[in-house]
């Protein structure tokens, strides 16, 4: 405990012991090389995200027209409002926690338990609203056809409104039973098969003369194109997939990468939130127990706090990338 | 230590001020997009995302030096810090911004018409 934190005067007696390389106590330098490295991890993996951006520059999702949903707005477009509402509420724990840091360097514990609580609540609620966002993200909204050929389309009406596929594709009698490893075939199985086959998806686009088709492809208006009534048919006949929702294989919002970038970059970023939420309560009960106040400094808050901070500031980087650019 | 024993929650709230009116400018232009900022070029990118990762790099700046207390560390940690990171950052953001426009450049001229 006392290697933790040293205060001896290093002026005098370089050489004897004691003293703190750029006066800073061992266990905060360790959390620094921790966040320096930390940092290099994430920009790796968002250089690979703006890499493969950049490799299919003219196909990538809109992050305006994935990100939609707020609670209990059904049916409402709302793009940016939730993850906008993500970003202040890890901005504003970050506040709490430096408040608790600063509360901790007048040795004022009541104040550290409070601050350092409200931090947890908001971590906590941050790592919520991040499941529920994925949720939504994995259950999709309207739903797509790959094609033989690996690319996405997906179906607006006249006025360029997006159409699920529930909206317009046939019923046809042709129910198949989903493999499963006690059913059918021997011990093999398969994922859940989508609520509509293909065949259903063609027809019912046959039936409904309206609807036109949306490619990945985007226009000078940074817009996804759409095609004529004609071209749509041309290649809504090359279908091979019904695309619902997203996975780590394929999802009906544009390239497979987006949602395996998405699901990597916020899950390992979600990752970090969550232990640092249990880091922080660690920390709290140990405030709670008076374990600084016999050790007469609460250093140990501001290192977690490092950790918290250096979580948020990843979080700025991460939304400016998905969300914004 | 001489910053150990004074309150700073002064120079706290006006930092979360000066967060929050970012995020805030962020998210108006992000919904909006203006179309004089959306399609722009200047060197290579639009204006709009120009803004976007300064506006980013300055939220980062103020969290690490006023959250993070680097203001009141030595210069030597400090830059054993900062300089590293800026240093590599810089280094992968080059091999990608120049690795990524080849490759474009190879899905787009060659016949492969669709690659995973």
């Amino acid at each position: 405990m006392e290697a933790t934190v040293t205060t001896a005067n290093s002026e005098e007696k370089t050489w004897g012991g004691g003293n703190e390389p750029m006066r800073a106590s061992y266990g905060k330098m360790m959390m620094w090389f921790f966040i320096v490295s930390d940092a290099l991890t994430f920009s790796g993996f968002l250089a690979a995200y703006g890499f493969s951006r950049f490799k299919f520059i003219e196909t990538w999702p809109l992050a305006d027209e994935v990100f939609t949903h707020f609670p209990f707005l059904h049916g409402v477009t709302a793009p940016m409002y939730y993850v906008a509402l993500m970003t202040f509420i890890l901005i504003f724990s970050s506040v709490t926690m430096v408040l608790a840091v600063d509360a901790g360097h007048q040795m004022k514990k009541n104040k550290v338990i409070l601050y350092m609580f409200l931090t947890i609540i908001g971590g906590l609620i941050f790592v919520g609203s991040q499941a529920w966002e994925w949720k939504n993200f994995i259950q999709g909204e309207y739903g797509a056809i790959e094609t033989k050929g690996g690319s996405l389309l997906q179906f607006v009406d006249k006025d360029g409104k997006r159409v699920a596929l529930a909206d317009f594709a046939a019923t046809l009698p042709e129910e198949r039973a989903q493999l499963s490893r006690s059913k059918a075939t021997w011990f093999m199985e398969e994922a859940d098969l989508p609520s509509y086959s293909v065949a259903e998806v063609q027809a019912g686009f046959k039936a409904h003369p309206d609807l036109l088709i949306r490619t990945e492809v985007l226009t000078e208006k940074k817009e996804k194109t759409v095609l004529s009534r004609a071209e749509s048919e041309e290649r809504l006949a090359q279908a091979a997939y019904v695309v619902e929702g997203a996975n780590l294989e394929r999802n009906e919002y544009g390239s497979k990468l987006f949602a395996d970038f998405f699901f990597f970059i916020t899950g390992f970023h979600g990752f970090h939130v969550f232990s640092g939420v249990i880091i922080n309560i660690i920390i709290f009960f140990n405030v709670l127990l008076g374990t600084y106040e016999k050790r007469k400094s609460y250093e140990m808050v501001e290192k977690v706090g490092l950790y918290w901070h250096f979580v948020d500031l990843v979080w700025v980087f991460v939304f400016t990338v998905f969300y914004l650019v | 230590m001489s910053h150990a024993h004074e309150s700073n929650t002064a120079r706290i709230w006006k930092v979360f001020a000066i967060l929050s009116v970012v995020t805030i400018i962020e998210v108006i232009l992000g919904i909006y997009k203006p179309a004089s900022l959306n399609f722009s070029h200047f060197l290579g990118m639009n204006l709009l995302n120009w803004i976007f990762y300064i506006l980013t790099v300055f939220k980062a700046y103020y969290i690490v030096w006023a959250f993070m207390h680097m203001e009141g560390e030595t210069s030597s940690l400090r830059w054993s810090v900062v300089l590293p990171v800026v240093f590599l950052v810089l280094y992968l953001l080059f091999i990608l911004l120049t690795e990524g426009n080849y490759i474009y450049g190879v899905f787009k001229d060659s016949t492969i018409k669709w690659n995973f």
